[in-house]
């Protein structure tokens, strides 16, 4: 580790490339703990968006008229408006109307980065689930009838496994498009990667250092995505069923 | 569903009603604070959709280009062009946007010609980048849909490779292309909202002003949903027309 820090040192002597973030303690911390917040802010908003994405491709589903374009407005407004705008209306709009607890108001930016970006986020999700469980074959579902399976049992032992499995590359590009989507987080001042990097080079005045780093930093946790699902994929796979 | 637009006038309506009743005599109502400032809030909005227009313009013809790279018959020029693809496609919008507006020059000095970089410019090029390698992957999609037996009896017409991809292979691709194309412009004019992150003044940066100015807070749900409501008016046709492109071509 020292000698890593020392080699950039020298690079900074060297060459003028000035990359705080390996040699400078304080640096270092911060970029590291943005880097933790974009992956906490996208793991929590996965996994709400994929329960709420789930409730609300069953809503699309339903036989209620109204639950059922209730649940189509949702998906519709939140695909056909642009993101940024809905996070500004979540904190800047909703954030005062919300009671305060103790003189903090309830939801902080990071609260309500999460919730914007969740419902978001179900929105998409949700139209991955219902063309997955579409996917599924009628016959099977008949099959599986036939054979007296109950219709819970259908969904839980026949559909969702392999709507799962259809589900898959709609999936990873859509939790590829979540951790891009953080981002915006840095507009309402959640300390994200994005946010601490312009710190650290607003402070450094490293900027062109700062930002290949954050891109490179992006591309490299969007490819362990692909290649971690891709991986996933692979051992899921059903002989038969897909390509 | 055209009700959500419904929904979303009936959201705008009620806040705007309920802070009627709430505000007090000596104010102005929130409806007439609305109706003030929208010649302001429209000229921002033209001003996105002349960024999106722009850069789609602009990323189209750059992708359209680096399709071809990717389709080309020498290993280094698809290789090259799959990493500059990977890498646009998998960078968040925003930071591309940063990278663009802080190294970009503010002016370009060439052959004595001094060309002024305004914001928007850079920042219409900065939308233009992923837009341009998504543009990549489309045409590569769209190309390699098309059977090979359409290559090979072309090419027992002695068509050259070139002929045959605008002759034979483009105009079938078309088709294919259009919809998630203009998928990708519903995308992007939601994008333009991030120009204000970086300081364009466009429709978000004026709400912004406008909220600061009139430091009401009964104004904040309704103007932004006033905002909300004009991109999904925008948005929301293109959707469904992409949509319906879709199951028209997908039927055949």
């Amino acid at each position: 580790m020292d000698d890593v820090a020392a080699w950039f040192k020298w690079l900074h002597q060297v060459s003028g490339i000035k990359l705080t973030i390996f040699y400078d303690n304080y640096d270092r911390s911060r970029f590291l703990e943005g880097l933790g917040m974009t992956l906490k802010l996208s793991a929590y908003c996965l996994v709400l968006s994929v329960a709420l994405g789930a409730l609300t491709a069953w809503a699309c589903g339903s036989r209620r008229r109204l639950l059922r374009s209730a649940a189509n407005g949702f998906v519709q407004f939140f695909r056909n408006t642009p993101p940024l705008v809905q996070l500004y209306f979540c904190y800047f709009a909703l954030g005062p109307l919300l009671p305060k607890v103790g003189g903090e108001p309830l939801l902080g930016s990071l609260g309500w980065a999460i919730v914007s970006l969740t419902l978001l986020e179900a929105a998409f999700t949700a139209e991955i689930f219902r063309a997955g469980i579409e996917a599924v074959p009628k016959a099977m579902v008949e099959a599986a009838q036939s054979l007296g399976y109950s219709r819970t049992q259908i969904f839980r032992v026949i559909v969702f496994p392999l709507a799962l499995r259809v589900t898959m590359p709609a999936m990873t590009n859509n939790l590829v498009n979540l951790v891009k989507t953080t981002t915006l987080a840095y507009a309402i001042a959640v300390p994200e990667l994005l946010y601490m990097s312009a710190q650290i080079w607003s402070e450094q005045v490293n900027v062109p250092e700062m930002m290949v780093v954050v891109l490179i930093t992006y591309v490299c946790i969007v490819g362990a995505i692909n290649q971690f699902m891709q991986w996933l994929e692979g051992r899921l796979r059903v002989p038969g069923f897909g390509q | 569903m055209a009700r959500t637009g419904v929904f979303l006038l009936m959201a705008l309506v009620t806040s705007v009603a309920w802070t009627q009743v709430q505000a007090k005599v000596d104010n102005a109502s929130v409806l007439e604070l609305l109706i003030k400032w929208t010649p302001l809030l429209l000229q921002g909005f033209y001003f996105n959709l002349i960024i999106s227009l722009l850069a789609m313009l602009l990323g189209t013809g750059a992708g359209l280009l680096l399709g071809f790279a990717r389709i080309s018959l020498l290993a280094p020029v698809r290789a090259g062009s799959w990493i500059v693809v990977q890498f646009f496609r998998n960078a968040p919008w925003l930071v591309l946007l940063f990278f663009v507006m802080f190294l970009l020059p503010f002016e370009f000095r060439f052959a004595g010609l001094t060309i002024p970089f305004p914001d928007w410019i850079k920042a219409t090029f900065g939308l233009a980048l992923p837009i341009m390698a998504n543009m990549a992957e489309i045409v590569r999609g769209a190309v390699q849909s098309i059977p090979t037996a359409q290559w090979e009896a072309a090419r027992s017409l002695a068509f050259s490779r070139r002929q045959i991809l605008w002759r034979v292979i483009l105009p079938q691709c078309m088709k294919r292309m259009l919809p998630p194309w203009m998928n990708w412009y519903a995308i992007l004019t939601m994008a333009t909202t991030l120009a204000s992150v970086v300081g364009v003044s466009e429709v978000m940066t004026i709400t912004g002003r406008i909220t600061a100015a009139e430091a009401r807070t009964d104004l904040l749900v309704p103007i932004y949903s006033y905002v909300l409501l004009w991109f999904f008016i925008y948005c929301y046709p293109i959707a469904w027309w992409t949509r319906r492109l879709e199951l028209r071509y997908a039927e055949r």
